[in-house]
């Protein structure tokens, strides 16, 4: 199957990856310390359920969610909790906490854990709780917890599922390598999430420049679910991986604006992420490995890395060979989309799927580039796999025209650089519409509090005013039954007493109140 | 190891505004070319010109906006208005109109709205605009094209040039043999005069194979040099194919409907600033509309208000009054002519 639609535009960018992505995956070397960030690339970060001092086995649960962005984290290695605390990261702002992890070699197995887990005998339900509780988490660069998408998928009745091995990234081969050796464990998982989901179908889909992936799952494509499954061959056009893209190419259908794939019936999931659930249905281990691609010309022999979750940047490019050649950036993620890393003490996450070690040569323009002002050729509107103009948005933001920019879409920007990439002006666009965005949300969160300080201040002036009233009927009240009482209308008590007894009876909670 | 920790996308594709501008350069050589052989050396004396000052009002702008002005200086856009207006004026123009015209186009078109990428009109435009209605006999003296029969030599043109060039006085006789109305000035006189189309055309004069005699050879290197921009994606197709498809669509149902009324939609299409305003004014993006439904939009106002002007209007040729015009209505075409971005409904 050969898909017949497209998105937008997009870019046709070389890729340089087929001789790294030919090579066997790389088992990495026992390291002798993880360092396991709380944020695991969501932005949300998790509740350490382990003090430092603690001894841990390799899945032992370190870390659990606060909310439906977070999955749970268990150690990677045996070993003692050495330190729990802020360190660099491959977050946003640059730092997150991390639970360090000193291992003892012994590579221990935690033993509470399940040998293997029977999936098709489960409840959906119950099998969507067993792949939280594994830890299970979008391993295609996002780190979003697969359980959460189940859930929507679930809720909203998108029983498609689509298994995302488009990998458009230039460098990034750590899905493809992975397809060419494990297109049953692609497979399996598809059974597994497929069963969660409650549904039939599942479409692989996969670049054109990958005829080995191709060729390797078409191969390992079970007889029986020939009618249902199978793979979709996709141009290899950046950014043919991002998710809304990739749906709108296969399925021809567009996930609304701010809604989610289940909203077009789609639940979408990293084929790393399928082969990762196949592995944990197959031996019960919950996820506290993944394949990582350490690529660039600063590093000497780019190869595909299985990896511990947590371990240090430094041993991942020592197992490439080591750096060569004076690297300049330390990228996680692709040369695109990625996220420069400050230093390479920083511990590998769910979300990391490539370390990229680049020197003068890969990047180019990008050292040398000076903004001009936008002359709004269009360019960028070409190449824009949304359809947005992002001389526009820049043109808003710029003016700090919150209403326009949202208006013309930088909402609907996902961050894909495409822009950035053909400016003529070489105006760092994504950059500018990432911090756009990042404003937009800060401002929202202020008008949130301002208005919630104002909904509390309102309801405060009227209970007040309510219990002044209450009191002031119960004062009127209590003159009545007292006149009443000394059945002599002309001459009432004084005034003091009556209005002190009338008054503590109701306003009880309201004189507390009263600055 | 510290690493140097930049935004994403960390690779971009190198293109620069000075390589589009200098694409643009180039397209106008044949253009340049094309004019020197028909018309004489004027128009090297009014890039000279405009070039210098051009630069020197640039300068000057950035020096007293207290920017830095080597970057702006060297992106090359001021160039490109510089050599617009020196195509677009006739080669008789004395040197201090040439160098009026560009002051306003880089003073009043381009700086006085905050630099490059901020002019809501096309700078060329407003400079020729402003010399065209403040000096409209110098503006509109044309040589009489070489191929034209009867014409003189090139040496004498070039003569004759210079003296126009520096102000100098013209020997009466000398008037006559080498300057007159253009093409299109002479059959907008001559329908005045109730003359017909045909009458007009039959005296051979005005009106060449094409379109109006010397012009259509520079329309001719004004659309290879277009194409060429086209073909090296510095231009898109919209704008061009919209402004001619506004101009000879009107043509072509005026002249069905009567042939005598005026020119024939060839003739529009290599008379005039027809492909050089198509292909190299109207293309100016800053000043046009942004998406591509309103910059066909926008192409096609062009068009037909080139064409109203020169059936109806009071000068032979409009480009630049309908360039400007449109550029008013840009802001307007692009809020509604939006794309529908991804993901969002439809209408």
């Amino acid at each position: 199957m050969t898909a017949r639609h497209h998105f937008p535009a997009g870019l046709v960018l070389e890729a340089r990856k087929r001789t790294t992505a030919a090579q066997p995956i790389v088992a990495g070397e026992p390291v002798g310390r993880v360092l396991l960030a709380l944020d695991q690339g969501t932005g949300s970060v998790l509740e350490p359920v382990v003090a430092v001092g603690a001894t841990v086995a390799r899945g032992t649960v370190v870390a659990r969610p606060v909310d439906a962005f977070g999955a749970v984290l268990h150690a990677s290695v045996s070993g003692r909790v050495t330190a729990i605390d802020l360190r660099e990261a491959s977050t946003e702002t640059g730092e997150c906490p991390c639970i360090e992890i000193e291992s003892d070699d012994r590579d221990a197995r935690e033993p509470s854990l399940p040998s293997a887990v029977e999936f098709a005998t489960l409840d959906p339900a119950a099998l969507v709780e067993q792949l939280r509780e594994a830890g299970i988490a979008g391993l295609g660069g996002a780190g979003f917890p697969t359980a959460t998408k189940l859930c929507a998928g679930r809720e909203r009745g998108a029983r498609v599922l689509l298994l995302d091995g488009a990998e458009c990234e230039p460098w990034i081969c750590c899905d493809d390598a992975l397809m060419r050796a494990q297109a049953e464990g692609v497979w399996t998982g598809a059974a597994v999430l497929s069963h969660a989901l409650g549904g039939d179908t599942c479409i692989v889909a996969v670049e054109d420049d990958k005829p080995e992936a191709i060729a390797a799952l078409r191969a390992a494509l079970p007889d029986a679910r020939r009618a249902d499954w199978s793979v979709a061959v996709v141009p290899a056009v950046y950014p043919q991986g991002a998710e809304r893209q990739l749906i709108s190419a296969v399925l021809g259908v567009e996930v609304p604006a701010g809604g989610l794939p289940a909203d077009a019936g789609v639940t979408c999931q990293n084929v790393a992420t399928a082969a990762a659930v196949a592995h944990w249905a197959r031996t019960g281990d919950p996820l506290t490995t993944r394949v990582v691609t350490v690529t660039g010309s600063g590093v000497a022999r780019p190869t595909n890395v299985r990896a511990r979750l947590g371990t240090p940047v430094a041993a991942l490019v020592a197992a490439a060979g080591g750096y060569r050649d004076a690297p300049l950036r330390l990228i996680a993620g692709g040369n695109m989309m990625g996220r420069a890393l400050a230093t390479d003490a920083v511990g590998l996450t769910k979300a990391i799927n490539c370390i990229f070690v680049a020197t003068e040569a890969d990047l180019e323009g990008r050292l040398h580039a000076r903004e001009l002002p936008c002359i709004r050729c269009g360019d960028c509107a070409r190449v824009c796999s949304v359809g947005l103009l992002p001389q526009q948005i820049h043109r808003a933001v710029l003016a700090r025209d919150d209403t326009a920019s949202v208006r013309f879409g930088v909402r609907d920007c996902i961050d894909c650089g495409c822009c950035d990439y053909v400016c003529p002006s070489q105006i760092p666009l994504a950059w500018r519409f990432r911090e756009a965005r990042r404003h937009l949300q800060e401002r929202e969160q202020a008008t949130r509090r301002a208005s919630a300080a104002r909904t509390r201040y309102e309801r405060r002036e009227r209970r007040l005013r309510e219990a002044e009233a209450a009191r002031q009927q119960s004062f009127e009240a209590a003159r009545a039954a007292a006149r009443l009482a000394t059945g002599a209308p002309g001459t009432p008590r004084p005034a003091a007493g009556g209005s002190g007894d009338g008054a503590r009876e109701p306003g009880g909670s309201s004189s507390g109140e009263r600055p | 190891m510290r690493f140097d920790t930049s935004p994403a996308p960390h690779v971009i594709a190198g293109y620069t505004v000075p390589r589009v501008m200098f694409q643009v350069l180039l397209a106008l050589l044949p253009v340049g070319i094309v004019q020197v052989a028909l018309f004489g050396p004027g128009l090297l004396l009014q890039l000279a010109v405009a070039c210098v000052a051009a630069l020197a009002c640039e300068a000057a702008a950035l020096a007293m906006r207290q920017r830095d002005a080597l970057p702006a200086l060297r992106d090359g856009s001021v160039l490109v208005t510089a050599f617009l207006l020196a195509f677009s004026v006739t080669p008789l123009l004395p040197w201090w109109l040439t160098a009026l015209g560009t002051a306003f186009a880089v003073l009043l078109g381009k700086h006085v709205f905050g630099g490059l990428g901020q002019n809501p009109f096309n700078p060329a435009m407003v400079g020729y605009a402003v010399l065209l209605v403040s000096f409209p006999v110098e503006m509109t003296r044309w040589p009489v094209p070489l191929d034209a029969t009867g014409a003189g030599d090139w040496n004498s043109l070039a003569r004759l040039t210079l003296r126009c060039f520096y102000g100098g006085p013209v020997p009466a006789g000398e008037w006559d043999v080498y300057t007159g109305a253009t093409a299109l000035d002479s059959i907008r006189n001559g329908l005045e005069l109730r003359y017909t189309m045909g009458e007009l055309l039959a005296r051979g004069d005005t009106v060449g194979l094409l379109g109006a005699r010397g012009f259509e050879w520079i329309n001719v290197a004004a659309l290879a040099g277009g194409l060429y921009l086209l073909a090296r994606g510095i231009v898109r197709w919209h704008i061009p194919a919209a402004v001619l498809g506004g101009l000879l669509l009107p043509a072509l149902v005026a002249h069905a409907l009567d042939p005598g009324a005026g020119l024939g939609p060839l003739a529009h299409a290599f008379s005039g600033a027809t492909m050089l305003g198509a292909f190299f004014i109207a293309t100016d993006p800053v000043s046009a509309a942004t998406s591509d439904l309103g910059r066909l939009w926008y192409g096609a106002g062009i068009g037909v208000l080139v064409w109203t002007i020169r059936s109806w209007g009071g000068y032979p040729d409009g480009f630049a009054f309908a360039v400007l015009l449109m550029n008013l209505a840009a802001p307007l075409l692009d809020r509604y002519t939006m794309p529908r971005i991804h993901g969002r409904p439809r209408g």
